[in-house]
């Protein structure tokens, strides 16, 4: 590069108008900022450009480049279309795929500054933390996403040839209603998506190496030799209790095709694939709005960007990290965006000019100096829960003005639990915290059950936390979906995990 | 690093996932396109648009928990709360002192989308056709068109299919050995190598006869040969009449009530969407009548008044006069819908059916008459309403075979059943369109 030239020249663009040199651009210098500065890892970037429509197609199929199909993408589509022409809601500036290479997708209109800012906040912040965060690293598998897609498509596809398309509506139809139990939520071993398709040939392969006409001329077991085993055995053999319940329906369904269990896998694997992103979504959020928020302060520091366009980066900064108070008509729960970046700030200042009471609370890397090895450590080791249980700091959380609420139905009134003070930090952190972890909000329902030697029924439980029971009619229909697949008696027991009581019980008969 | 621009993929990659979504909502969609084209005009009433259908019958279930039991909110923005502070429950039952918004957006109950024109029109004329009779008119067109028909031996050179006649011409040439240049030339290529070398004198005699041979062959066997030649053949095809007309007979006398009128708009809605989607044009004649007929606009047919007797036959013979004038029956498909409480004078069923019977229905692909009437009239027990006059008219003509389709409606709901029965496939037509 020529030196000694007008400072103007120094400008990564100007105005508006973008290209792809100056996309190219605009990436070299978060690149250099990125690995210099902030000594980030990340995935090499691949920066797609698409148009709204498209960005609404990414929307429709929950934000992959390619999906198998369904009417329900075409739905969610048909509503975000409507809301969009009618100015109700605007679209994403982009869209990030944790991928190898990572996908970004900038949005055709998009400005200049608002490319920058994206570039910076998915190429960057998303990526790195998609590569180091551990529950991506051990639960996903960047590498064969892009594949494992290609060929979920390609399979129901053919499975829609082969068998109809209302059949294999219907299988993903109750895989979908069970997508929330159809993840591990305890490693097993890395998953390792490519040799997935290869797995489902050679499956298929050895049925049909292994089918003998001849076997079934064998006159049928008579019943006394088909020994009863006892209740311990059999629940060791079907892995039980087992939360996983399509893992549970795809290896133990006695009436399922082999192209059912299938599907049920994919299912499966694409809900497993974002797991970790609803345990992650305040700090990955949070790891992105920092990484942007540095890469295009220093932008402008050295000149690369003007002043106008840092105006621009405030602005749009400033409405992403917006937290509206509770009593506000805009409040709609925490902003992800606005802990995550708040709390990634507050870390810095602890490292670089701490108080007394940091010092007392972060013993171990208060006044360190540089935030970065601290940042980089929190977000490759921790999830949303670990992360706020760890970091949340006393100032932080005077800054919120959080409170703890304790709404208890048998009560006439609300309590206020904790608040912001000496007495109330670690509850209320404890607290937030919860708010944060998938296994308290999500009701705990697992497969305990199954008389496969008698009648075959089912029997789920749902361990009732805090009193709380599950919405009856939804789970109702969830429950006919999964007699559906199961194809005998279903019955979901709601105990007490306390006395063990049984306080509700929903039963089921498949349609037939 | 990489930039791809992926503005210039094929765009629609989701109307696969529409059409299963709109396959699975479509009795819901059905029902919403039949109430919003209620709501609207004549002529725009089949354009695309808005539906709104309700969102349970397509929710995709998931387990949630629902209300009591204990919760936990962590909120921001306290300004005056402490520790162990009671709050009055907000009514509603609302989790936390805000507005504690549903999971995922559960608070909606209806679902509103776009469809484009042509999933409106499919889906609101689901399985509907034109009677027998239309399609028979329809091949009946004064102009013929040309169309393509394969190939004959004779025709006009214009019309000389090279391609067709070279085909032949390689193939019996192949086929009778007639020699190729490149042999003929190889063949005097070597002779003149061997000339003048008396040891080859005897090949060379050889191979003079057979070049002589191949050469009288070739004469003999010509390049192209009349057999081969090929014409392209073109076959008149009677063209359709791409156009139709509409006319709208309405008794406006007093008895005619403005829920009456409604209804009858409501009909002649459906049958305006029905054969826009046959035909490329459709005009549109509005005639009312009292004791006089009148050809007016689409405002004036549905909302003034006009007081009067009734004489059916007046209309009748204005259409007449209409289509003499403007619409010739073989260039124009002509239907009629007639919308009537019933009533006529006493001395007009006479003139009204002989003018139907020799002018009209004649000139008509279809006529359609419809009887409306005050809700609930039918349903007095012990006082059944006998059929009116012109009911009584149209009936003794439909018995004796004229093609009159004839209904009641009594109520808006019926309209829809009505004009699919009317136009029901496989002429599940009642006894009208025979």
């Amino acid at each position: 590069m020529n030196v000694a030239m007008k400072p103007g020249d120094l400008l990564l663009y100007d105005g508006a108008d973008w290209d792809f040199d100056t996309l190219m651009r605009v990436h070299d210098a978060c690149e250099e900022l990125a690995g210099a500065e902030l000594g980030l890892d990340w995935y090499p970037n691949r920066i797609e450009v698409i148009s709204a429509e498209q960005m609404l197609d990414a929307y429709a199929s929950t934000g992959l480049p390619l999906f198998y199909r369904h009417w329900s993408f075409g739905k969610h589509f048909a509503q975000q279309e409507a809301l969009y022409r009618k100015g109700y809601r605007g679209l994403a500036y982009e869209i990030v795929i944790n991928s190898d290479p990572c996908v970004s997708y900038v949005m055709e209109e998009n400005t200049a500054t608002m490319q920058a800012l994206v570039i910076a906040h998915a190429a960057f912040g998303h990526n790195h933390f998609f590569k180091n965060n551990r529950l991506f690293r051990e639960w996903t598998d960047a590498k064969g996403i892009l594949d494992y897609l290609e060929f979920a498509k390609g399979y129901v596809q053919s499975c829609e040839e082969q068998h109809g398309e209302l059949a294999v509506e219907r299988v993903l139809d109750s895989a979908h209603a069970l997508m929330n139990y159809g993840v591990h939520r305890h490693r097993r071993r890395a998953p390792d998506l490519q040799s997935e398709q290869k797995r489902e040939r050679e499956r298929r392969e050895h049925d049909e190496r292994m089918f003998n006409v001849l076997w079934s001329t064998l006159p049928e077991k008579t019943s006394q030799a088909a020994t009863r085993t006892e209740e311990e055995r059999r629940r060791a053999l079907l892995q039980l209790p087992q939360e996983n319940i399509l893992y549970f329906l795809e290896k133990s369904a006695p009436r399922l095709a082999p192209w059912q269990r299938e599907i049920l896998r994919i299912v499966r694997n694409v809900a497993q694939y974002f797991y970790p992103q609803r345990q992650t979504k305040m700090m990955n959020e949070g790891c992105a709005t920092y990484v942007h928020h540095r890469i295009l302060n220093r932008l402008h520091q050295q000149g690369r960007i003007s002043d106008g366009a840092m105006l621009e980066v405030l602005h749009s900064h400033s409405s992403v990290v917006m937290q509206p108070d509770f009593d506000d008509q805009r409040y709609s729960g925490m902003n992800p965006y606005a802990l995550g970046f708040a709390m990634m700030e507050d870390i810095e200042r602890i490292c670089r000019t701490p108080t007394e009471e940091d010092r007392q609370w972060f013993p171990d890397f208060a006044g360190c100096g540089d935030p970065m090895p601290v940042l980089r450590h929190g977000w490759a080791e921790f999830r949303d829960e670990s992360f706020i249980l760890q970091f949340l700091s006393p100032t932080l959380m005077r800054k919120l003005r959080l409170f703890h609420l304790v709404d208890d139905s048998g009560q006439p009134v609300l309590r206020v639990d904790a608040m912001h003070d000496e007495r109330g930090y670690r509850r209320l952190r404890r607290a937030l915290a919860r708010q944060y972890d998938p296994a308290w909000q999500d009701p705990d329902i697992q497969v305990v059950d199954v008389d496969l030697g008698g009648d075959r029924k089912l029997v789920l439980e749902h361990r009732v936390a805090s009193g709380r029971l599950l919405e009856e009619q939804e789970a109702r229909q969830v429950l006919r979906h999964l007699a559906s697949l199961w194809s005998y008696d279903v019955l979901l027991r709601e105990v007490d995990p306390a006395s063990g009581a049984s306080l509700r019980e929903h039963a089921v008969s498949p349609p037939r | 690093m990489q930039i791809l621009d992926r503005r210039l993929n094929p765009s629609g990659k989701s109307l696969p996932n529409r059409q299963r979504f709109l396959r699975r909502a479509k009795s819901l969609v059905q029902e919403a396109v039949r109430d919003a084209s209620a709501k609207r005009d004549i002529r725009s009433a089949d354009e695309g648009g808005e539906v709104s259908i309700p969102l349970h019958g397509i929710r995709e279930p998931s387990f949630h928990l629902g209300s009591g039991g204990i919760r936990d909110h962590v909120l921001p923005g306290n300004k005056e709360y402490r520790e162990g502070d009671e709050i009055p429950r907000p009514p509603g039952g609302g989790g936390g002192g805000g507005s504690e918004g549903a999971p995922d957006g559960g608070g909606e109950d209806a679902f509103r989308f776009v469809l484009s024109r042509e999933e409106f029109l499919s889906l609101f004329l689901d399985d509907l056709e034109l009677p027998d009779m239309a399609k028979r008119r329809l091949v009946d067109g004064a102009d013929p068109a040309w169309h393509r028909a394969g190939y004959s031996v004779s025709g006009s050179p214009a019309n000389l299919s090279l391609p067709r006649t070279m085909r032949n011409s390689l193939s019996r040439r192949i086929a009778l050995k007639r020699p190729k240049p490149e042999e003929v030339e190889a063949l005097e290529a070597e002779i003149a190598a061997l000339e003048g070398k008396p040891e080859h004198a005897e090949r060379v005699l050889a191979l003079r006869a057979e070049l002589e041979r191949q050469l009288l062959r070739t004469r003999r066997i010509p390049y192209i040969d009349p057999i081969d030649v090929r014409y392209r053949r073109f076959e008149p095809v009677p063209k359709p009449v791409a156009q139709a007309v509409m006319f709208c007979l309405m008794d406006v006398s007093g008895s005619m009530t403005e829920d009456m009128k409604d209804l009858a708009k409501r009909f002649y809605t459906l049958l305006y969407i029905f054969l826009q989607r046959r035909y490329k044009h459709v005009e549109i004649v509005f005639i009312r009548h009292t004791h006089e007929a009148s050809e007016v606009d689409e405002e004036t047919f549905f909302h003034s008044r006009e007081t009067g007797g009734t004489l059916v036959s007046t209309a009748l013979e204005e259409m007449r006069k209409v289509v003499a004038d403007r619409y010739p029956p073989n260039e124009w498909n002509i239907y009629a819908a007639q919308a009537s409480d019933g009533d006529n004078a006493a001395g007009d069923s006479q003139k009204t059916a002989r003018l139907l019977v020799d002018t009209i229905l004649p000139a008509c692909q279809y006529y359609a008459y419809i009887e409306v009437g005050r809700e609930g009239e039918h349903g007095i027990p012990g006082f059944p309403r006998g059929p009116t006059d012109l009911w009584r008219t149209y009936e003794a003509l439909v018995n004796a075979g004229a093609p009159l389709a004839m209904k009641k409606v009594r109520h808006r709901r019926e309209i829809f059943p009505v004009f699919r029965e009317l136009f029901a496939k496989r002429g599940v037509t009642e006894g009208a369109s025979a």
